[in-house]
């Protein structure tokens, strides 16, 4: 089975990207959903599904909170100033 | 009677017209024929009504000021002064400014270009590239001190907290506008850092927006390797921008949640697929374990000993089978036993024995028929018709 195949190859590497995961993701619970699995295969998948939705939840948690930039090009090389006003009501 | 020089008349009349309050600061109406734009940057054409034409030169200093490409047949209002060119002997009107007729000048000009770079495929939908589901980092191109930005920011960091965004400041309208917007979507291709940029601005009039329409604005973006979403407030048309943009967004807010994903309802979303997956495999088991109730309920595994006295009567049945075939063999295998044994009663060596033969045989087994079988000394058996002797031989003969 071709959707089968294409999620055989992830048992919760976690260097796949989240969109990645969570199209691997969708594409178990499709494969669930239909129930033709062997029911070996069956825990197998949902093994696999839910390694996917703890690479993809975590991806999602935002470890760090990222600085952002004002970039400016200044004689052709690229400037970066801390962008600050940001906060006020968010 | 004064004669005058080709010169004195020419000069003359010009000093006439010059002084006129009217021909020196005047609009006239009509329509555009015969309309030649020198290599200088000069226009000359000829303006014209039903009954009338009159010669018009547009210097380059004015008409570099034009937003749009003035045609033939176009109709106008040109602004100007008429006075003589002296050279020719020929009134002119001296153009500083000419607007179309009917339509404004900016919406002329916007038709235009649309019409020209639509027409190079510059809008076209192949050419849109996706954007990303999860970009690292967001460039923003717009004003540092306007709405927009803060709207980006806003929207950005509710939908996804640790979002990178890496603002280029420009101004957004203006003259420099343009020029400074087209140079920072290249500054953003070559500093490479972000998967994604917005473009834009908050709402404003059509002249507030005009950077977003020009030409070298729109020729960036189409350019950029890099996804650009267009954030340009507006109420009523779309600019320029819009049509070449990748994506299309009415404001810079509605820009910031097309480009950032929201963790949060990802999140949600991912939960339920977990719960989904769950579900699925419940139903699995339990779709598997009915299987199997199913088969315990048959026939066979309910009663199982009707199975077995089946089997035990066929069993049976061949024994019986089995037992007839065997006497009838037993049968015929003691009659030809009694007929070999009749036959073999004749041969019998007993019976020769009897007559008072006897039969000498080794130790190890070897009938006798042979003196020189036997050494002196050998033990031998010799069979009688009643018992056995053991002997030894005390010397041999031969034959």
């Amino acid at each position: 089975m071709a959707m089968a195949d294409k999620i055989n190859h992830t048992n919760g590497n976690n260097d796949v990207c989240f969109e990645e995961a969570l199209g691997k993701l969708e594409l178990i619970v499709k494969l669930l959903e239909k129930g033709e699995l062997k029911l070996e295969d069956s825990l197998d998948k949902f093994a696999q599904g839910v390694a996917l939705s703890q690479i993809c939840l975590a991806k999602l948690t935002v470890a760090e909170k990222k600085i952002d930039k004002i970039l400016q090009k200044e004689q052709g090389i690229f400037v970066e100033k801390p962008l600050l006003f940001t906060e006020e009501n968010s | 009677m004064q004669i005058f020089s080709i010169s004195d008349v020419t000069s003359y009349i010009k000093h006439v017209l010059d002084r006129d309050r009217t021909l020196n600061s005047i609009y006239v109406r009509g329509e555009i024929s015969n309309f030649k734009r020198h290599y200088s940057g000069h226009c000359y054409f000829t303006l014209k009504d039903s009954d009338a034409t009159i010669k018009v030169v547009m210097f380059r200093s004015r008409s570099q000021l034009l937003k749009y490409a003035p045609r033939d047949g176009m109709k106008v209002v040109v602004g100007g002064k008429i006075t003589v060119f002296e050279r020719d002997g020929q009134y002119q009107l001296y153009a500083d400014h000419m607007v179309p007729e009917g339509v404004g000048e900016l919406s002329l000009a916007y038709e235009q270009l649309k019409e020209k770079l639509a027409a190079e495929g510059l809008f076209d939908e192949l050419h849109k590239k996706p954007l990303p589901f999860m970009p690292r980092a967001v460039g923003i191109i717009t004003s540092p001190t306007g709405a927009a930005i803060r709207d980006i920011i806003t929207v950005a960091k509710r939908r996804h907290p640790g979002i990178s965004l890496v603002l280029f400041p420009v101004q957004v309208q203006g003259i420099e506008a343009p020029g400074q917007i087209a140079d920072a979507i290249r500054a953003f291709n070559d500093y490479g850092q972000v998967d994604v940029m917005i473009v834009g601005r908050g709402g404003g009039s059509l002249e507030e927006l005009w950077a977003f329409n020009d030409e070298k604005v729109v020729r960036a973006i189409a350019a950029s390797t890099i996804p650009v979403v267009s954030a340009i407030g507006h109420e009523t048309d779309f600019t320029l921008s819009d049509f070449v943009a990748d994506r299309r967004s009415a404001t810079p807010s509605q820009a910031a949640e097309i480009v950032v994903p929201d963790i949060y309802e990802l999140g949600r979303y991912i939960r339920t697929l977990q719960d989904l997956i769950a579900t699925h495999m419940q139903a699995i088991v339990k779709d598997k374990r009915q299987m199997v109730l199913q088969y315990r309920q048959s026939a066979a595994l309910q009663r199982p000993m009707d199975l077995l006295t089946d089997k035990q009567q066929q069993v049976d049945s061949f024994l019986q089978r089995l037992c007839q075939v065997m006497e009838q063999q037993i049968t015929a295998k003691q009659h030809n036993f009694s007929i070999q044994a009749e036959k073999l009663a004749m041969l019998n060596p007993l019976a020769v024995l009897a007559r008072g033969y006897s039969i000498t045989r080794t130790k190890d087994g070897q009938i006798v028929s042979d003196s020189s079988q036997i050494l002196n000394d050998q033990e031998i058996e010799i069979f009688l018709a009643k018992g056995a002797l053991c002997a030894r031989v005390c010397s041999t003969k031969e034959a």
